[in-house]
């Protein structure tokens, strides 16, 4: 195993983690739907029916940060210390999350069942954007420059950033649809979801319903995010801190390459399909399909930004800052260190499967 | 308190003080529910498992929130720590995924099918899952403590210039470092404690109000035992946590115990009052007041009752016991030069190698290798920088004794009564029940032992966030102060109120009692 294969191999876990972290974002997206117009005994069903998914997708993202520290760490001290305030709400979202289920119904709780029922709105609406839109600037790009020499001086910050801390990005249109589209897909996602797992005819067609609505908007945005990210020009590495300004490059990346066209085309149908056997055909199993393809499209777009001489984490600051798959990672020796580790994980996830199956019976 | 890094500590110290309240109990709580699942396994009898259902449910109440702040810290060392996260990333990085990746989500579904899984498990399995979140929970604590003791003592990594950053290079030398080994048996014996404690303040209020009176001496019982064994414990590995700071921290081991001067056959500070005014380079009294014990800190420091222990002055100096000699090691005003040495060949390397000058980069490496265990203190401009805050952390120190000592007694002497006495933890003194009255009380006084242990270990090691490579000045990220006050406050009113909520909640279910359906 050499360097540069450890370093691409862990981008490869990464992708697949932040691939699973948005599809199990379909608790976020469900929250979202609380808030909405329905009766209190459908309410009740639609909480208790991702009150025990909610750890999983609170998992996930702490195992993503955590993966992301050990195997590309200047990522995490770039963009956690940078984009501050985007960092911070996603947090924010996730700690009131994190209590609100299991709260929310108890007596003494201080602030009383809907303030929880607010709480886990913010967080459905919240976390996906955010989310959403931090994963954009892989594409988008963010403000800010790197000097690692600085930190052998008294007072000097190795990352610096914009006044903003990050929420510049929400002046980017193209940043604000994508995480926008993220919650979309989060809503479509949980409609399947409730469709497959509550066996009750009022709040399946509730949910088909919702569906009529969420999937088309979630259409349109894809396909604009789509037009918006193919068409757009991008960094292409020809240095450990050298780019050159490449037209269509994330579309290159695409069509040039078998795997992740193969997964996003494979991904958007299984995606599509979902949605429409549900719509349709009153199918209740979408829920599987449309996971599986959020799985494989997300997959495909780490690997688009990724890989393929491609900065991940381009800056339009100073573009020799852009961050790389490999002017960014964890030494070889500790990436070997990690991937022995890593090699436990089907176990792990054999485990967690096994005890999601039987929950869901 | 004006700067980032004031905020930025600040901020740190807020969320790992409220964690510190919900982790121990998790970790202490976990056992007592396993040992009482252990028993309704093999009894089968209905009041072990209502006994277990109620702390278990008190369990899961509290779990929660220990999630919800346990995610801070770690994305607080990205957003508030930027340069410590690229400096040590490498190394520090791996115990926090490894964490992640087993012990937490293994620990976040085991917890699942512990809270949720009666019905669909069967009792093995489900008793099994019980003990794997225990275990889970430890096993989370135990690269959580590794991570901290590196920080502390930072083993098995090299510098490498050529990347401008520390590497790992023995993974076994990080993971099983005796400071690790130490720090987490001490910490979870302590949460063990802890969670006996709170189970015999509880089951108290029981005796106190004289309902489920059977359910609170079977709960006072088997959490009394757990305790028993965790202040037993801790106190062994405590003495253990002494011998370590004596040798690999020896400034903080002198701040704990107000130090300045130090002899052979050092004095134990038993109790003292610290005068304020007192500097390692003035003769004024350490103490305005204090009782001693003749030899007490070589003793426990070196298990040598005339062995030197230095003091702050001497390791200023360049005054320290290694391998049983008093030797001379390098005094803090050269650490501080021959730190901006090495900063200054760091930054003479890095020109070099953008010049493309081979000769001049070994040159610049040399130099950087020679100096490079003082690099951290080339960041001072004074050698006060580089002592911590004295009374702080004597108080503390001296505080979490003083309850370890009182919660050791405490314990053993409410086992005597749950197993030889039972009569008497319902003892009334003109109409006061004696035993809930203390058992009420002493929950606080076990939170306070936990927070001044934790507050000794940080305070202590302070200014370092990597014992002599990196200050918490040099640590940072690129924030306002404002900004970071701002996140602070909002996190200090939500934990607040989360606190509030939590403790609510368990009050309420408290007073249903057990057996009711929660």
């Amino acid at each position: 195993m050499d360097y540069t294969f450890l370093q691409e191999y862990w981008w490869l876990l990464i992708s697949i983690l932040g691939a699973v972290l948005v599809f199990l974002l379909f608790v976020q997206g469900a929250q979202s739907m609380f808030l909405q117009p329905m009766s209190e005994s459908q309410r009740e069903k639609m909480v208790e029916g991702v009150a025990h998914r909610w750890e999983l997708t609170f998992t996930t993202l702490v195992v993503f940060g955590g993966a992301f520290f050990a195997s590309f760490p200047l990522f995490y001290s770039t963009s956690f210390g940078g984009a501050y305030w985007v960092w911070m709400l996603i947090l924010f979202g996730f700690v009131v999350q994190a209590v609100s289920y299991k709260y929310r119904n108890a007596e003494g709780n201080l602030l009383g069942r809907k303030t929880y029922d607010v709480f886990l709105f913010l967080n459905g609406i919240l976390g996906p954007v955010l989310l959403g839109g931090a994963v954009s600037t892989f594409f988008f790009g963010s403000d800010f420059t790197i000097s690692k020499s600085l930190i052998a001086q008294d007072g000097g910050i190795i990352s610096q950033w914009g006044p903003l801390h990050g929420l510049e990005v929400l002046a980017d249109w193209r940043v604000v649809a994508f995480g926008v589209m993220v919650l979309f897909l989060t809503r479509v996602l949980a409609n399947l979801w409730y469709i497959n797992q509550i066996d009750d005819e009022d709040i399946r067609s509730w949910n088909r319903r919702q569906l009529l609505i969420n999937a088309p908007v979630f259409v349109v945005l894809f396909l604009a995010v789509c037009a918006v990210l193919l068409m757009a020009d991008g960094y292409e590495t020809v240095g450990e801190h050298e780019f050159e300004l490449v037209e269509n490059k994330y579309f290159n990346n695409l069509f040039g390459n078998i795997w992740p066209l193969a997964f996003f085309l494979v991904g958007t149908v299984l995606v599509l399909y979902g949605i429409i056997i549900s719509l349709i055909k009153k199918c209740t199993k979408g829920i599987w399909s449309a996971g599986l393809g959020t799985v494989l499209v997300v997959m495909s777009l780490f690997w688009i930004a990724g890989y393929f001489n491609t900065p991940y984490y381009p800056s339009y600051a100073d573009v020799a800052s852009s961050l790389t798959i490999y002017n960014s990672s964890s030494s070889e020796f500790t990436l070997q260190a990690m991937s022995i580790v890593s090699l436990f994980l089907p176990v792990v996830i054999a485990y967690i499967v096994w005890v999601w199956r039987k929950f869901t019976k | 308190m004006d700067s980032v890094v004031d905020w930025s500590r600040a901020q740190f110290a807020l969320t790992a003080c409220y964690h510190w309240m919900f982790v121990p109990l998790t970790l202490g709580l976990g056992i007592v529910v396993a040992l009482l699942e252990t028993i309704y396994y093999r009894t089968r009898k209905q009041e072990w498992l209502d006994i277990c259902k109620f702390w278990m449910m008190l369990f899961g109440v509290n779990f929660a929130i220990g999630v919800a702040t346990g995610i801070i810290l770690e994305f607080e060392f990205g957003t508030n720590w930027s340069n410590y996260s690229w400096f040590v990333g490498d190394i520090f990085g791996a115990p926090l995924a490894i964490e992640g990746i087993f012990a937490f989500f293994c620990e976040s579904t085991f917890f699942a099918v512990m809270m949720f899984g009666w019905k669909k498990f069967s009792p093995g399995q489900h008793l099994a899952a019980t003990w794997l979140t225990a275990i889970g929970a430890t096993f989370s604590a135990w690269w959580i403590l590794v991570a901290n003791s590196w920080m502390q003592y930072p083993v098995g990594m090299e510098f490498s210039a050529d990347q401008m950053r520390n590497v790992m290079v023995d993974f076994w030398a990080v993971a099983f470092s005796p400071v690790a080994v130490n720090k987490f048996l001490h910490t979870v014996q302590a949460a063990w404690c802890l969670g006996g404690v709170f189970v015999l303040g509880v089951s108290s209020w029981y005796l106190l109000k004289n309902r489920h009176v059977d359910f609170a001496i079977k709960s006072i019982k088997v959490g009394g035992l757990v305790g028993l064994v965790g202040i037993l414990m801790a106190m062994l590995t405590g003495d253990g946590s002494a011998v370590q700071v004596t040798k690999t921290q020896p400034m903080k081991l002198a701040a704990m115990e107000g130090l300045y001067e130090g002899q052979e056959g050092t004095p134990l500070v038993g109790f003292g009052i610290v005068n304020p005014d007192k500097r390692y380079d003035n003769d004024e009294d350490a103490f305005l007041f204090e009782i001693s014990i003749p030899k007490g800190l070589s003793i426990l420091g070196r298990h040598d009752m005339n062995a030197f222990i230095p003091g702050i002055k001497d390791i200023i100096e360049g005054k320290d016991m290694i391998d049983g000699k008093l030797v001379n090691t390098v005094p803090y005003a050269e650490r501080i030069e021959r730190g901006k040495l090495a900063q200054h060949a760091l930054r003479e390397f890095t020109m070099a190698k953008q010049s493309g000058d081979t000769k001049a980069m070994q040159e610049a490496e040399a130099e950087l290798k020679e100096h490079y265990p003082f690099f951290g203190y080339g960041y001072f401009n004074s050698v006060d920088e580089a002592i911590p805050n004295v009374p702080m952390v004597f108080y503390f120190f001296h505080i979490m004794v003083i309850l370890g000592g009182y919660l050791l007694v405490y314990i053993l002497f409410t086992m005597f009564m749950a197993y030889k006495r039972p009569e008497w933890l319902t003892f009334r003194w003109k109409n006061i029940m004696l035993f809930p009255v203390v058992a009420l009380l002493s929950i606080p006084l076990v939170y306070i032992c936990h927070q001044c242990g934790w507050a000794v270990a940080e305070v202590g090691r302070q200014p370092w966030t990597i014992q002599d490579i990196l200050p918490v000045q040099a640590a940072i990220s690129s924030l306002s102060a404002s900004n970071v006050m701002t996140t602070f406050i909002i996190f200090a009113v939500l934990f607040t109120i989360l606190l509030i909520a939590e403790v609510g909640i368990m009050v309420k279910q408290i007073k249903k009692g057990p057996g009711t359906e929660h």
